[in-house]
């Protein structure tokens, strides 16, 4: 057997082979519509670094397709399926690969096709980092908007901006400022943490690998500079609210014999230790880690990402599809939650209907019972829905038929996505980010009219809502709290007019109606009924003060 | 102009974690680790396919880790079109035994018995009785409902959109418009009757991955991987070991020439490359060098463009 050792190979060498097993890992993504130059892009960063092997290089050359204008159509490299090269769209998620001294990186190619958002969400779903590509000729368009707003949804910590095409522009500073406003608007408009804005042609290579000798007035790095010293998300994990909650789904109880007993899995967040003492999830059973266990030896303690088998102190009961987590910081345990939905299948979600869900390593059956919103993708507008369509995006409320253990996927990405199968097909149909627990879903109602005007009143967050009942119960005002996943915003109008005509008051803890909805309730409300609260904790006297303003109202009292 | 919106996370207060972000190859392996688990957890029959190459070594060390301290709960199936290089079939009897791992060998007796070779078929033809045919076969055989394999998404321009999960319809085909979105590392393994999937743990390695971990775990590798002086003809572009059995077309002679294999496949339709290269560190050196895709010298992918394609739909590996 031909096992070989190093030490005939240059020193030299050796010191390179070292280096590059150190070397990090980045993935990201990359979106930008068919013209954008996306797929020239990304061929650009393959050769310029040399990935790109040179008998793949003379195929494409020698392939009858050839859609640039230069003697090599970078973009060749990427579209795989024969399918794809010969109607020249990309149609799927391509994965490939280079690297270079310091990082080796994972591109996610997806498609810009606005129909196309699953295949987005697909790429962005494991990236690091997302490039989104704008052309420089043609200023941010909504196309670029919405990319945008999907790496900000699947929550990838860091988004490049590439304008591209600069050569079309003639290298001009001024139309990169004004894209480079227009792109850092929208990326505080939508959180985006760190957003970086690179110049930029795919064509001519100007910093994409190498600096542009035609931009001397961009200061910043290369895009491959960029790549390479960007801050990982794992560190950016690490130091997120959460740092030190430790969260590790059971995938696998190891039994190789009568005297091992172990949980396999992989860490989600914090940090697991030998002797720390963990909270067993659903059963909320307490032991302590006693070992932990890999092939290469034990370990004192295990970071995020790092697969593990752990034996405890106490023989407890743990399977699959539960959990060990910090005791002093436990996640959401709940079978009601809100969530994003991107939906990927063309049969529609509708409410009612009962899907499987997978999270970290647990399988529920789940049922969507109200669809709160969905966003516009082309104005990014909160518009109500009966049903989602593929490429919808929206607001949705689940109840489950067992709980599960969640952090909201803004805190952590492993804790909080989730996937929907449907139960017949078996397709995967959904992709959940999980936002919040709605703990358990009432409808309070006190029935003893004592007043002629009933107000609406919009809470704007559940807190608020439950402040104002007191207020209003304490008042003897007769009122319905509209705090329930089976009254979405888009039914508002229809539960306040019920509530009109049944003599109560209608508290509403969601987020604001649309317009279109607000003119829907005015007809049979006026404005001057409403009580709008601001963001932010409740001013109580101020409340009181609006709140004897409208139910005077009809009596001549009010002021409005 | 340098832009950043808000004070990147660099700048923070707290204080740096004792354990260091993962290197590339720790990822890697973490992945691949978390993948088995997951397949082993959710599938009734799983099975590894088991080639005996390099990615088969390094997957076959993978599951090892994956299931340590145990040993690997599923057997491994290799498709045996008897053309093998016989340094190739006495390795895999010994590693088997050394790992404790349950062999399963299949041929295609049937086809074999007709006389299947490369040289009457055509490349496309052998393959297809001798791998693929053979290959659904097995797995119907067994009754597997998964399958892993060491196929990378580096390897070829259509294995890029292949899934680590792949799906495979009742006739164990695949169909590149009916794949499952595959999103964060929520894989789904339901299937219907009939149906199965195959599993690639080893989706995001590269080639250079591959040997950079085989050479920080020193995983044992057939002998034909390294350079030696070796008995072979040289047929065009092609260096073609020498066995005693070997066919030799009219006024070919024989050279020794020190060489290795780049990818172990089949004896007539795997070329050697030469090379000095006989330690891990020298291959590694090499393929750096090279630059040129190690698919290359294996003559199917060349046939039509997109045969690898016309495989994999048909249920080629």
């Amino acid at each position: 057997m031909a096992t070989a050792t190093g030490t005939q190979a240059s020193t030299k060498f050796q010191a390179f082979l070292d280096e590059h097993l150190e070397r990090e890992l980045l993935r990201f993504t990359t979106a930008g519509s068919v013209d954008d130059g996306k797929s020239t892009l990304i061929g650009r960063l393959l050769h310029d670094t040399k990935a790109v092997y040179e008998d793949q290089l003379a195929s494409i050359k020698q392939s009858k397709v050839n859609r640039a204008a230069g003697p090599i159509d970078f973009s060749l490299l990427t579209d795989g399926l024969r399918a794809e090269r010969e109607q020249g769209i990309t149609i799927d998620v391509a994965y490939r690969y280079f690297s270079t001294a310091r990082r080796k990186f994972i591109i996610a190619d997806t498609p810009g096709h606005e129909q196309y958002t699953r295949n987005m969400a697909t790429g962005a779903s494991t990236a690091d980092l997302a490039i989104v590509l704008i052309d420089g000729s043609k200023g941010l368009l909504p196309q670029s908007r919405r990319h945008t707003y999907i790496a900000s949804l699947l929550g990838i910590p860091h988004v490049v901006a590439a304008i591209n095409k600069m050569d079309l522009v003639e290298y001009d500073e001024a139309a990169y400022k004004k894209i480079s406003a227009d792109f850092l608007e929208l990326a505080q408009r939508l959180g985006i943490r760190n957003a970086q804005i690179i110049p930029l042609s795919a064509l001519k290579g100007d910093n994409v690998v190498a600096p542009s000798a035609h931009m001397p007035w961009y200061k910043g790095p290369t895009l491959l500079e960029y790549l390479e010293t960007v801050p990982l998300a794992q560190a950016a994990e690490e130091r997120s609210r959460n740092r030190g909650s430790l969260r590790f789904p059971v995938q696998l109880v190891a039994r190789p014999d009568a005297n091992f007993r172990g949980f396999s899995g992989q860490v989600a967040s914090g940090v697991l230790r030998a002797g720390d003492e963990v909270l067993a999830l659903p059963s909320g059973r307490r032991t302590r880690i006693d070992s932990i266990v890999t092939y290469d030896g034990e370990l004192q303690e295990a970071a995020v990402s790092q697969p593990v088998t752990v034996r405890l102190k106490d023989e407890i009961d743990l399977s699959r599809g539960e959990m060990l987590v910090s005791p002093d910081a436990p996640p959401a345990v709940s079978r009601n939650f809100n969530a994003k939905v991107v939906w990927l299948h063309a049969d529609p979600l509708q409410p009612g209907r009962t899907y499987l869900a997978k999270h970290t390593s647990r399988t529920v059956r789940v049922r969507a019972t109200a669809i709160h919103y969905r966003v516009d993708m082309h104005t990014l507008e909160q518009l109500p829905a009966v049903q989602l369509e593929m490429n919808d995006i929206a607001s949705v409320n689940f109840v489950s038929n067992l709980p599960i253990m969640f952090d909201s996927y803004a805190v952590n990405r492993t804790m909080g996505s989730m996937i929907l199968i449907d139960a017949v097909t078996h397709a995967t149909v959904g992709a959940v980010m999980l936002e919040r627990d709605l703990g358990t879903p009432s409808v309070e109602l006190v029935v003893a009219p004592t007043t002629q005007v009933h107000p609406l009143i919009l809470a704007r967050s559940a807190k608020t809502a439950r402040s104002i009942v007191q207020i209003l119960h304490a008042r003897n005002v007769p009122y319905v709290l509209l705090d329930d996943p089976y009254i979405p915003a888009c039914s508002l109008a229809c539960a306040t007019r019920v509530a009109q005509l049944a003599g109560l008051a209608a508290v509403y803890s969601g987020e604001g109606p649309s317009k279109e909805l607000m003119q829907q309730i005015e007809q049979f409300l006026p404005q001057a009924r409403w009580i709008q609260l601001p963001d932010g904790p409740l001013d109580e006297a101020a409340f009181i003060q609006r709140l004897d303003q409208v139910l005077h109202w009809e009596n001549g009292e009010g002021k409005e | 102009m340098n832009v950043t919106t808000l004070p990147p996370d660099a700048t923070s207060a707290y204080p740096a974690v004792s354990q260091r972000a993962l290197n590339h190859l720790q990822a890697l392996e973490a992945e691949s680790i978390f993948i088995f688990r997951e397949a082993v957890a959710e599938f009734a029959n799983p099975v590894m396919l088991y080639s005996i190459g390099k990615d088969s070594s390094v997957l076959v060390r993978l599951a090892q880790k994956a299931f340590h301290p145990g040993r690997i709960p599923f057997p491994l199936l290799h498709v045996d079109t008897s053309y093998k290089f016989p340094e190739m079939i006495g390795f895999r009897d010994n590693y088997a035994r050394e790992i404790g791992a349950k062999l399963i060998v299949h041929k295609n007796q049937k086809a074999l018995d007709a006389g299947a070779n490369p040289f009457a078929l055509g490349t496309q033809n052998c393959c297809g009785f001798l791998k693929t045919r053979a290959l659904l076969d097995a797995l119907e055989a067994g009754g597997f409902d998964a399958a892993f394999g060491g196929a990378r998404r580096d390897e070829e321009k259509s294995r890029a959109k292949e899934r680590i999960y792949s799906f495979r319809d009742k006739a164990g085909q695949w169909d590149p418009k009916n794949q499952r979105p595959e999103l964060w590392n929520l894989y789904n393994s339901r299937l219907n009757k009939g149906e199965s999937i195959r599993i690639f743990p080893l989706s995001n390695w590269t080639e250079l991955d591959i040997w950079l971990y085989i050479y920080a775990e020193q995983i044992p590798l057939v002998p034909l991987y390294f350079a030696r002086e070796r008995e072979v003809i040289v047929r065009g572009q092609s260096i073609i070991l020498k066995y005693d059995d070997t066919h030799m077309l009219p006024g070919e002679k024989t050279q020794r020439i020190s060489c290795r294999m780049r990818s172990l496949g089949c004896q007539p339709c795997s070329g050697a490359i030469r090379s000095e290269a006989d330690t891990l560190p020298k291959i590694i050196e090499e393929l750096i060098a090279f630059r040129r895709s190690e698919r290359e010298n294996r003559v199917i992918d060349h046939d039509e463009e997109g045969s690898m394609e016309s495989k994999k739909r048909e249920g080629y590996f």
